[in-house]
């Protein structure tokens, strides 16, 4: 059917990956994980994560080639 | 637990969620012409998004609940539900069985079953499997109301409607093909958001080798941990097969190595995901043969690597129970806030003198079994330093000797995520918890409209006719699972008795499909006494076998409460698990049998010619030549059959 699901995963996970990025760089108190002393802002750790996931599938669906990769 | 409170920056995250499963549901509603659009997607979509949907189907948040539960419980011998019951027989399904499925151009399973043999045969399986995906998404939306009341605290019903119904909107507009797309997404969102707690709560630990660590001294001594009530060998949480060698009583699953490879690997795994609807569906929704019979492969992947998602996260709560510095312990079961302030009180009016007494007081206001020895320790505790009331409680919490294993995963949640992550992890949650619910109501329309409505009921309508029936059904679909979900809310065993009814109409039916595509001898009459025999016959051993500690009843073996007999020595289980493998096991053999010897006994009805396409032997082969290499089902099943082999000697 003529949605390429790339599109809407791609958007969202980018809008998240955004949101996450964005609120653990302003807020960076309230975006750390203590473990053993040590502190992990993880939410602009995982923003960004999220925010390449979908990039590449973005990506993936602008090439939009009409065989997406099957494995 | 204390509710957790959410951020604005959390619920920016689930609305953005809910925005774009409903809005993918609206883009597809354009293309919904005919009840084949709606219905079947018209065999239309891609491999890697059938593949992918395929897994997210399956991942119903009771199966990431559980299976972190199970990883606490059990440890690694958990994975057993995937590398050897699921990858084998993903793999058989996409090699040998789905050329039938796609091939006769069935619209459902249980239709393959009425070309294959009679509408009696497809009505018997139709009717038990609609039946169990109303409960199964009823089951599982319970609980979802129930988790976001505790956690979040939200109303029941509040979470209970809006989720339906942000999943009826999805499926009334775009159909399965919504439901599928929807997978997609929601598969990405199960993993990327559990992803980074399971990464926090290893790293906390301080690294694999320190939760082995942990985990063999957890073993050797879970009585102090209150885990199990006798003692192991140490790598009974961290080996997947060296504990089963030993047998029954060698692991804290209660298994042997038989029940797992035969009444896991075979009887309930190939009946699962071989002949369940639910899963395949999907790869029936493919857009050509190939990419069907890929669908399973696709999805054999993760489903090889899942372990390290939805198990690892309950074996790490349990090493991190056992480090005392850590300050967490898997949570007990929920106990009012009433019922802890008496404990309180019984602690700090205790006498030191006289523990007993002070823990049998806290065990009573608690209604739940107590650690002596911690109460102990803190009535001197507090006699020496007159505690506060907050840390009297802490250590009232912490002192009981019962884990609720259910809410594992939530509480290395609460436990690693701030604002932000909290609100990805909590969208992952809802998100396998409306896959799960939206894989079940597509099954069950299409079922319901094909095979009970126009194969009994009302056969020569239009088309347009039977499109607005689906519709009409997703509907009641939705509606009767939510009356579901309120059932299984009232009463405390309807999870069991449901569970049950699983066990009773899956266990048998992978013989008559064996036997069906198979042996092209099989007649019809010996399908269905084959079918019915096996599902009363897996009822009869219920009734007279059960597992050690319960009690008879819902939990079996009440027939000997009946006949006013004591429960034999012979049928005792050591485990609820065993004795699940072993109906399994006896169900399927007894239709396996029935249908072997009455096939024998009867005349064939159906010629060669009409099972061409049907059965293995009278269908012509596939011939992969014009398909590349990596891409032939065959070749790539063995890759992952050697790989998942891999897995089971790292682990072993």
């Amino acid at each position: 059917m003529g949605l390429d699901i790339r599109w809407p995963i791609g958007l969202m996970f980018s809008l998240i990956g955004v949101l996450l990025t964005g609120y653990g760089a302003v807020n960076r108190a309230s975006s750390l994980t203590r473990i053993d002393g040590q502190e992990i802002n993880i939410n602009l750790i995982w923003g960004v994560v999220l925010l390449v996931f979908g990039a590449l599938m973005l990506l993936g669906a602008m090439r939009g080639n009409k065989t997406p990769p099957s494995a | 637990m204390q509710p957790i409170h959410l951020a604005w920056v959390d619920y920016t995250v689930l609305l953005a969620y809910v925005a774009f499963v409903v809005g993918i549901g609206w883009m597809l509603a354009r293309y919904m012409k005919s009840s084949a659009d709606f219905l079947t997607s018209a065999r239309s979509i891609p491999t890697w998004v059938t593949g992918l949907a395929f897994i997210s189907a399956n991942l119903g948040a009771l199966e990431l609940v559980g299976m972190a539960a199970s990883g606490a419980k059990y440890g690694i011998a958990t994975a057993h539900f995937y590398w050897v019951g699921a990858i084998p027989a993903m793999i058989f399904l996409a090699v040998f069985m789905m050329p039938f499925y796609y091939g006769s151009k069935a619209r459902s399973v249980p239709e393959y079953l009425q070309m294959r043999f009679n509408k009696p045969v497809m009505g018997l399986n139709a009717v038990g499997f609609a039946i169990m995906t109303v409960f199964a998404s009823g089951i599982s939306m319970n609980a979802l109301a129930k988790l976001l009341n505790q956690l979040l605290g939200w109303n029941y019903h509040f979470a209970l409607f809006v989720c339906s119904g942000v999943v009826l909107i999805y499926v009334l507009k775009g159909g399965l093909t919504s439901a599928i797309y929807t997978e997609v997404l929601q598969f990405f969102m199960i993993v990327l958001g559990f992803a980074p707690v399971v990464y926090l709560a290893l790293k906390d630990v301080g690294g694999w080798s320190a939760m082995t660590d942990k985990l063999h001294a957890v073993a050797q001594n879970p009585m102090a941990l209150d885990l199990n009530s006798k003692a192991f060998a140490p790598d009974a949480w961290t080996s997947a097969w060296k504990p089963l060698l030993g047998g029954y009583d060698a692991n804290p699953m209660g298994v042997n190595v038989f029940a797992i490879v035969f009444g896991l690997g075979f009887v309930l795994s190939f009946g699962y995901w071989c002949t369940n609807f639910l899963v395949v569906q999907r790869a029936m929704a493919a857009k050509n043969m190939t990419a069907a019979r890929n669908t399973p492969i696709v999805a054999a992947i993760p489903k090889m690597l899942f372990p390290a998602l939805v198990i690892l996260p309950g074996m790490l709560a349990v090493a991190l129970t056992a480090m005392p510095d850590k300050n967490y312990r898997i949570p007990p079961p929920i106990i009012a806030p009433e019922a802890y302030t008496q404990a309180v009180d019984a602690v700090k009016s205790a006498n030191p003198a006289d523990s007993a007494a002070t823990v049998k007081a806290v065990a009573v206001a608690l209604g739940e079994k107590v650690n002596a020895d911690k109460i102990t320790a803190l009535v001197a505790s507090n006699a020496a330093n007159k505690l506060t009331d907050e840390q009297v409680k802490q250590g009232v919490y912490n002192s009981v000797a019962a884990y609720d294993y259910d809410s594992v995963i939530f509480s290395l949640v609460k436990r690693y995520c701030p604002a932000g992550l909290l609100g990805l992890a909590l969208t992952a949650l809802l998100a396998s918890f409306m896959s799960g619910m939206a894989g079940n109501v597509t099954a069950f329309n299409t079922v319901w409209t094909y095979n009970l409505y126009q194969a009994f009921f009302v056969p020569d309508k239009s088309d347009e006719h039977y499109f607005w029936m689906g519709k009409f059904i997703t509907v009641v679909g939705i509606g009767l699972s939510i009356a579901c979900a309120y059932f299984a809310r009232q009463y405390n065993n309807a999870m069991d008795i449901i569970q049950l009814v699983f066990g009773f109409v899956n266990a048998p039916v992978f013989a008559t499909f064996l036997f069906g595509m198979f042996w092209k001898r099989t007649t019809s009459i010996a399908a269905f006494c084959g079918l019915f025999g096996g599902i009363a016959g897996s009822t009869v051993f219920h009734a007279l076998t059960i597992a050690t500690g319960n009690v008879p009843g819902v939990k079996g073996a009440y027939l000997w409460s009946i006949l006013g007999h004591e429960v034999p020595k012979s049928c005792i289980f050591p485990s609820e698990m065993a004795q699940n493998f072993w109906l399994a096991t006896f169900a399927f053999a007894v239709c396996f049998v029935l249908t072997l010897v009455i096939s024998i006994a009867t005349r064939r009805t159906k010629t060669d010619e009409q099972l061409k396409g049907l059965v293995y032997s009278l269908t012509p082969k596939i011939v992969d030549h014009d398909v590349p290499v990596w891409q032939r089902p065959a070749v790539v099943g063995t890759v992952l059959l050697i790989a998942c082999v891999i897995l089971n000697i790292i682990f072993w």
